[in-house]
């Protein structure tokens, strides 16, 4: 005879658990949220102050690779939809391991603190600088042009080359950063693996030419111009060779 | 990252048939392609390479399906999901269920590359029926070929895009030699005119920025004949149905070419 299902037994609303969130908060130097504790309020106050934990890396407070891989894939959809050109900059410090070795992994904190700085100086307030490994950083440059890259590139190189740590008492600490950058293919549904890997192999190819150095893919060109469209249709006129253009209608600007 | 590199000793020619634009008749022309080469005794292999949208099982009425899925998911062996078909070739499947490796893992590529490598000595061809459009996964999956095929109709977006397919190929992968067959042809073109105008725009605004140049060979031309309209719906295979018509033909002139192309 089968027994009838137990009465469900009745709890009390179970206690949120909250400590740890709290200490959480407290001690990366976030104020507790506003609001009387255990409100709605304050709630989605502990939530936020948590999330912008989960996405920050915690020694430069730059966006750590969690949140940074997000921002790519927004990124390429981006790209995929408008045509956007988006550069992945991947920015590594050199022969970093020789730093803390010589300096302590203090001295190799401090280094990527002020590394983290200095490109947060370098790029515009809508793109994303992230530390995504050890002595490892990248940046995301939503709608960039392909000659602005190298220039980027360019200036971050020599203002990390410029920077001296202070360290305590001994002589300030410099160091030197390779670059390795990769557009995402306009117009195209390209996906993160790929894109970090091209980035990487040209970072790759830095390092190897000796390192201090900024390293591109050759752009990838998926897009047809007018003039290459008017020349495949037989609309243009074309003698072999030559650049001989159809009569256009004159133009009607002043 | 190629295949040749992986293995040694004798093995399958790879052809990559991709188009830029959808809906030209790649899958058509592999399908049957693979059926007039195998008519020449050579020993052939479909794969379905548009991973996620695959529609080979459709064109030549597949049932049941084993496919790559099945294989990547440890449920079927890799043998199991060789389907022979009535055209005297032999298909691999990806499965729509592959629709979750449009996000191209490394792990998925080593399968895909594992995959068609443990194949591939099995036979004289290996062709690739790749998806639509230049995506990352297109991209990779011609990588993986020796030779390059692109299907275009004379319609000018199909053109735009086999243009555009050749561009980024030659920049990405160092491709030198394309090969083109122009499908759904009608009576006022000319498959020949098309390549010519292909490779002219090709010289000017392609080749110049490279350390060699772009050649594009026409292995053929596919008119546009009442006798495909009624195989794709019967969903069988051209020779099959209409041995004698001219799509047919052309087609066999296709594969004609192709072996006389790689030797």
């Amino acid at each position: 005879m089968p027994t009838p299902p137990a009465p469900p037994v009745p709890t009390a609303a179970p206690a949120l658990r909250l400590e740890t969130a709290l200490a959480l908060l407290a001690q990366s130097g976030q104020s507790p949220p506003d609001g009387a504790p255990g409100s709605t309020a304050w709630l989605q106050g502990l939530i936020d102050g948590l999330c912008q934990l989960s996405s920050r890396d915690a020694l430069t407070g730059l966006a750590n690779r969690r949140h940074f891989e997000s921002v790519l894939a927004r990124e390429l959809d981006r790209v995929a939809r408008a045509g956007e050109p988006a550069l992945l900059l991947l920015v590594d410090i050199d022969r970093f391991k020789a730093v803390n070795d010589k300096h302590g992994h203090h001295a190799g904190d401090l280094v990527l603190k002020a590394v983290a700085a200095t490109l947060l100086e370098c790029v515009r307030p809508m793109d994303t600088v992230a530390r995504i490994g050890g002595e490892e950083f990248a940046v995301a440059l939503p709608n960039c042009p392909p000659a602005f890259g190298p220039m980027v590139a360019e200036r971050i190189r020599s203002r990390i080359e410029r920077l001296r740590v202070a360290i305590g008492l001994a002589d300030p600490i410099s160091v030197t950063a390779s670059l390795g950058g990769a557009f995402a293919p306009q117009w195209v549904r390209s996906n993160l693996t790929l894109w970090l890997e091209r980035a990487d192999k040209q970072l790759y190819i830095a390092k190897q030419s000796g390192r201090n150095r900024a390293e591109f893919e050759p752009a990838v060109v998926s897009q047809v111009s007018a003039e290459e469209k008017g020349l495949l249709f037989g609309t243009t006129r074309w003698e072999t060779g030559d650049t001989t253009y159809p009569e256009f209608p004159p133009s009607t600007h002043t | 990252m190629s295949i040749a590199t992986t293995r040694a000793g004798p093995r399958a020619r790879i052809t990559a048939i991709t188009s830029g634009k959808g809906g030209v008749g790649k899958t058509f022309v592999a399908a049957n392609l693979a059926a007039a080469l195998a008519a020449s005794g050579q020993r052939v292999l479909v794969l379905d390479a548009d991973l996620g949208l695959a529609n080979l099982d459709v064109v030549l009425n597949l049932f049941p399906k084993i496919t790559l899925h099945d294989v990547f998911t440890g449920v079927r062996t890799i043998d199991e999901a060789l389907t022979e078909v009535s055209g005297g070739f032999t298909v691999l499947l990806a499965g729509s269920g592959l629709v979750e490796y449009s996000r191209l893992t490394s792990d998925v590529r080593e399968m895909l590359v594992e995959s068609i490598a443990t194949v591939a000595p099995q036979f004289d061809h290996v062709l690739l029926d790749t998806g639509a459009g230049i995506s990352d996964v297109v991209l990779y999956t011609v990588s993986l070929a020796d030779d390059v095929l692109v299907v275009a109709t004379p319609e000018p977006t199909s053109l735009t895009d086999a243009y555009a397919t050749i561009k980024v190929l030659a920049s990405t992968q160092g491709r030198r030699a394309i090969r083109l067959v122009v499908n759904q042809k009608l009576p006022g073109n000319d498959g020949r005119s098309v390549r010519n105008q292909l490779q002219l725009v090709v010289d000017r605004y392609v080749s110049p920025g490279l350390d060699a140049p772009i050649a594009i060979e026409l292995l053929g031309e596919v008119p546009t004949d009442d006798a495909v309209r009624e195989a794709v719906r019967r969903r069988q295979l051209l020779h099959e149905c209409y041995p004698g018509s001219p799509a047919a033909q052309a087609i066999a002139a296709v594969a004609t070419r192709m072996l006389q192309g790689s030797g």
